[in-house]
């Protein structure tokens, strides 16, 4: 197996001219192909940066990054884009979808980047709403959407340019119980079928989903083991 | 590209009232613009009707000194100038801007010496004319004929009149095979001419309004050149007309006929010359008067397309504001900054494209009120309107440059946290 991702002592201190304010403290985090992992920690605790730091939307004070076996720190503007775009897919808590625009033609928009052909660029993305269960509503617009359905578009969109990781971040923030249960059934589907998926939760419940946990505190990643696990089973808060 | 065209309008259908409001400053300012151009065109075409008349590109070359036209009546003979040769005929035809050239003696006539009858002219336009003359003018035979070789060879006492004078002298009756009287001298009336398109508006100078605008009974008098002497004893120095090869060519043609046929002359009075008129050139600083008021209000109706511009740039900052959260998710997924900076390059233009595109309708609209409420003749200048939306187009690239720069500079992670 080869690895995905393989983050080695990644620090990140956000600088004001007043104060350094310290927010991810020697994080180790490597995920091979086919992993589910959750990353799971309480607000503030620095999972939205180390996030963005994975989803080459932001850079770390110190630390190497390697996405598929390329260092992908140092890079100008125009090739972390492009990295983006061809390896990471990403499902946000509010969908951020366009809200003027078809499921379709949200799906479609990765592609549009990427300089599919109009003809290819519509296959595939009817293939990824497909996939997803929205055969049905490809023409309807976000706002006749549910809101599980529109994050199933969402994951469509991320699916369609066939990344090397998903990039999940609170992805059931935004729904009821029911639409949570159903999409973190799809994210097991989808990673039974070899998508590599990496989540960000607060919820010990949808972190269980994952095969492997991580917990962030302060900063400090942890990978949890297995008695971990048992005792939060225990205690109630798993399935 | 497409696709960014096709997102531009959907957003402008969207807001269909904001982009209305946004685009109204660039509709009043083309508006503006194309309104005032059609009536320069309207204004210029007008004058040049008048000044040269329809598609006849004749320039007269006279006699004259120091600016003045020379007046036989007035003055006596010229010695040293004598009636134009044929070779200087050839000379002159040899010239590439001239297609025709007629010779002839004129005299207007400030007393009354034409009678039919009863009735008489009081003043005329008498003309000895070669054979070229009615052709090369444009002048089409309304009754009878014009001269014929015999009528040139024997000195013939034939007279073609211009329908003013046939009016003024006949009133009604046939003219033809009338014998009129001209200095005593009695000539046959063997056709009556007519200039046909050109005959209402082709106002070359004020005798020629005097003569036209009259209620004296006045008109033109033709006869064959070769009898001349024997009204006025003697050839006189002959006048020259040519025929341009194109309207363009009219100053040029003229110009150079007059050099050729002052090089003939050999006269003691060195201020007397062939000049040329040159209506083309006094078109052009007749236009040139009247285009510089015009060209002030061009510069105001700038300043409104300047204000439409900056409304431009207002509300696309204020778009760009609005949809921080779409640049950012775009460029999550992989947008380049270049994709959302055509993108909203692409919407600006495209709004103030659409703007330009109504502001050419509602010049042409505003056009034709001018027209009907003033009478200013407009005449649409479509080359005009294309620069125009062009030019609409330059607006919303150069004043979306800076909200598009902005909104391309966004940074992802602060642009998906704004909510």
């Amino acid at each position: 197996m080869s690895l995905v991702l393989k983050l080695d002592h990644i620090y990140k201190d956000y600088i004001t001219p007043k104060l350094i304010v310290p927010v991810l403290h020697d994080v180790c985090l490597h995920v091979e192909e086919g992993e589910y992992v959750a990353i799971m920690g309480p607000s503030g605790s620095g999972k939205s940066t180390l996030m963005n730091i994975i989803g080459c939307l932001d850079r770390p004070t110190k630390g190497t990054y390697e996405l598929n076996g390329v260092n992908v720190l140092n890079k100008d503007d125009k090739t972390m884009a492009s990295i983006r775009l061809n390896n990471l897919g990403f499902v946000f808590q509010n969908f951020e979808l366009l809200s003027r625009q078809t499921a379709l033609a949200n799906v479609e928009l990765p592609l549009v980047y990427a300089g599919v052909r109009k003809r290819e660029r519509i296959q595939r993305a009817k293939q990824a709403l497909t996939r997803v269960g929205l055969a049905d509503r490809m023409n309807f617009t976000p706002a006749q959407l549910s809101g599980g359905q529109k994050q199933r578009v969402a994951i469509a969109r991320a699916m369609v340019n066939h990344p090397r990781l998903l990039l999940a971040d609170e992805p059931t923030g935004a729904l009821d119980s029911r639409s949570s249960t159903a999409l973190m059934e799809l994210f097991e589907e989808l990673n039974n079928e070899g998508v590599t998926i990496l989540m960000i939760t607060h919820s010990p419940e949808i972190a269980s989903y994952a095969k492997r946990v991580c917990n962030i505190f302060d900063g400090i990643l942890t990978e949890r083991t297995d008695s971990d696990r048992t005792r939060i089973e225990a205690a109630g808060g798993g399935r | 590209m497409f696709e960014n065209i096709r997102l531009a309008f959907q957003g402008i259908l969207a807001h269909k009232m904001r982009s209305l409001l946004t685009m109204l400053g660039i509709i009043i300012g083309i508006g503006s613009i194309i309104a005032i151009v059609s009536t320069i065109q309207g204004t210029n075409d007008q004058l040049r009707e008048q000044l040269i008349g329809s598609g006849n590109n004749t320039v007269k070359v006279t006699l004259g000194s120091g600016g003045e036209s020379y007046d036989m009546e007035m003055s006596s003979s010229l010695a040293g100038i004598y009636p134009v040769s044929d070779a200087t005929v050839e000379r002159i035809l040899a010239l590439d801007t001239v297609d025709r050239v007629t010779c002839y003696t004129n005299r207007v006539l400030w007393e009354t010496a034409v009678y039919y009858k009863d009735r008489s002219l009081t003043t005329s336009n008498i003309s000895g004319v070669d054979d070229q003359y009615f052709d090369t003018l444009g002048y089409r035979v309304r009754t009878g004929r014009e001269f014929l070789q015999s009528d040139y060879d024997h000195f013939a006492k034939v007279v073609v009149l211009d329908q003013t004078a046939s009016d003024s002298l006949f009133k009604g009756e046939d003219p033809l095979g009338k014998t009129i009287e001209i200095y005593k001298n009695p000539f046959t009336v063997v056709g009556v001419v007519y200039e046909p398109s050109t005959f209402e508006s082709n106002i070359e100078d004020i005798e020629d309004y005097q003569l036209m605008n009259d209620e004296e009974a006045t008109g033109m008098i033709f006869i064959p050149k070769a009898s001349w002497p024997i009204l006025f004893k003697y050839d006189e120095p002959e006048n020259v007309i040519v025929k341009a090869s194109d309207t363009d060519a009219m100053t040029k043609a003229g110009q150079r006929t007059a050099k050729i046929l002052n090089s003939t002359i050999t006269v003691e009075n060195p201020t007397v010359t062939y000049e040329a008129e040159d209506l083309l050139g006094d078109l052009k600083n007749k236009q040139k008067m009247q285009n510089a008021t015009n060209i002030q209000l061009m510069w105001i109706a700038g300043i409104s397309l300047l204000v439409g511009g900056i409304g431009v740039m207002n509300i696309m900052l204020v778009s760009v504001t609005e949809r921080t959260s779409e640049i950012g998710l775009k460029k999550a997924i992989g947008a380049r900054k270049s994709s959302i900076l055509w993108q909203f390059l692409t919407e600006a233009s495209v709004l103030t494209s659409l703007g330009g595109l109504l502001g050419v309708a509602a010049g042409v609209v505003m056009a034709r009120i001018i027209n009907i409420a003033t009478g200013i003749p407009v005449g649409i200048n479509w080359l005009a309107a294309i620069i125009a939306v062009f030019f609409s187009m330059g607006i919303g690239i150069i004043f979306g440059l800076i909200p598009s720069i902005q909104a391309s500079n966004l940074d992802p992670i602060d642009a998906l946290r704004r909510e």
